[in-house]
């Protein structure tokens, strides 16, 4: 039991000290106790900050929803159901899942939608605000990315490219279930169509993965959200029907 | 060891404070020793990065010392760099979910580099070289010192490669709208270049100093 009871002074180097004989016992049980109190500590910490983590996550991510639908102050998370659209219960975390945002009146302002692809380094996850109004996007917001700092993060801060998300144009064919004009990329300078998206020289690749995201998604979102229009106008928050019907 | 008292405190004191003070400067652990090299060139790209990755390290090597230093006796030698990295991997969680509490954002842009600190040499380095054979406060004040020295080395880093690379520093904007940032700093070749920039400072300092004596 005695494993070099006094402390060496500093300074002496590892070699000299010799390990005395110890049994397994004494091993496993040192490292048993270790691993206890580390678990301890853990589930102490995690539950602390479990509450002020989510949180902050729930916070970001309405932060993101407001910002992609400007004007809204308050939202409604809904889920898919076959090809019907339905707000989430409390306590299900749906993995598909499609934030109606309202102003204060309970106004259907805009759909915020989450999308995501290739880029040019690793997966780029997006959040767009689809209005029905003007049947375009109004925003786009980039949630997660890896871009090249300097080069492919322009997405997120070149003006030229984020005024595209102003008014992009999406209003659907006689069809009724794609867009008249899907979006397509454009060189920088030479948009000339509101479902033009105009890229960023410098960063063609990453400009071009948020333009096929776009295009992928909205193939099939933006004629869902149409066809669910009456459901997320009656899902506002406050309870009130909308008062345009 | 028959030092008259007063002797020994004043003698104590000096080893306290020099025990502090070498891990700032002298033997500071990124400039003098090269440890932790990966955090140091990775999320050096801009200040805010750079002192959340040093506090976090300071606060890890300070209570893993602590810790080591506190169970020395009970830990048995043979089994000594389990328990320590056992004890530092407890304490990198637990700044994980802090820093998570505390900022989602620098959470985000430091990503995996937080789980990254547990095999980072300087805190293992400290714990089997310094805290495992001396007193818990000379283990804490070493830890804590190498702790700054490491996170001054960062914002040595950080603060040089957001100037040149984004021209900003914190975020606001220093040289106006006319700076064309100079990309390549911000980017991985950056971080070795300025690097090599701050180690030849100190070579040549260490130098000149080694000259004059």
């Amino acid at each position: 039991m005695t494993v070099s009871q006094t402390p060496a002074p500093a300074g002496t180097p590892a070699m000299a000290i010799q390990p005395a004989e110890v049994s397994s016992a004494r091993m496993i049980a040192t490292m048993a106790g270790i691993g206890i109190i580390s678990g301890i500590l853990l589930v102490v910490s995690y539950m602390g900050t479990l509450p002020t983590i989510e949180a902050n996550r729930a916070a970001a991510l309405e932060r993101a929803i407001f910002e992609v639908v400007p004007g809204a102050t308050s939202k409604t998370t809904f889920t898919l159901e076959g090809e019907i659209l339905r707000p989430v219960k409390d306590g299900e975390k749906p993995s598909e899942r499609y934030y109606a945002a309202y102003n204060d009146a309970g106004e259907l302002l805009g759909v915020a939608v989450e999308a995501q692809g290739q880029g040019f380094a690793d997966i780029l996850k997006i959040l767009y605000g689809y209005s029905p109004g003007c049947h375009c996007v109004i925003g786009m917001k980039v949630l997660e990315s890896k871009e090249t700092p300097g080069l492919g993060d322009k997405i997120e801060k070149d003006p030229v490219f984020v005024s595209n998300f102003e008014a992009l144009d999406m209003s659907l064919g006689p069809d009724g279930d794609t867009p008249a004009n899907p979006v397509v990329f454009a060189k920088r300078g030479q948009k000339t169509q509101p479902w033009e998206i105009e890229g960023i020289t410098g960063a063609t690749i990453s400009s071009k993965a948020v333009t096929n995201i776009m295009y992928t998604n909205s193939m099939h979102t933006v004629a869902l959200l149409e066809h669910n229009l009456q459901v997320l106008k009656d899902g506002n928050p406050s309870g009130q029907l909308d008062p345009q019907d | 060891m028959a030092t008259p008292a007063a002797n020994l405190t004043r003698k104590t004191d000096i080893q306290s404070a020099d025990t502090f003070i070498k891990g700032l400067w002298r033997e500071n652990p990124v400039f003098v020793a090269l440890l932790g090299m990966c955090p140091v060139l990775a999320v050096t790209n801009s200040v805010i990065n750079a002192l959340a990755i040093g506090l976090a390290s300071t606060f890890v090597v300070t209570l893993s010392s602590t810790m080591v230093s506190l169970a020395k006796n009970v830990i048995p030698k043979q089994v000594r760099i389990a328990s320590y990295i056992l004890i530092i991997a407890t304490f990198v969680t637990v700044t994980e979910y802090m820093l998570q509490a505390l900022s989602y954002d620098v959470h985000k842009a430091l990503g995996a580099f937080i789980p990254l600190i547990v095999v980072n040499c300087m805190i293992l380095g400290r714990s089997e070289a310094f805290a495992s054979r001396n007193s818990v406060g000379l283990a804490a004040l070493d830890a804590l010192g190498m702790g700054m020295g490491f996170t001054l080395a960062c914002l040595s880093l950080g603060t040089v490669r957001e100037l040149l690379g984004n021209g900003t520093l914190l975020g606001i904007p220093i040289f106006g709208p006319s700076f064309e940032p100079w990309v390549i700093m911000v980017l991985p070749p950056g971080a070795f270049f300025v690097l090599g920039m701050w180690l030849l400072l100190f070579n040549w300092f260490k130098q000149r100093k080694e000259a004059a004596e």
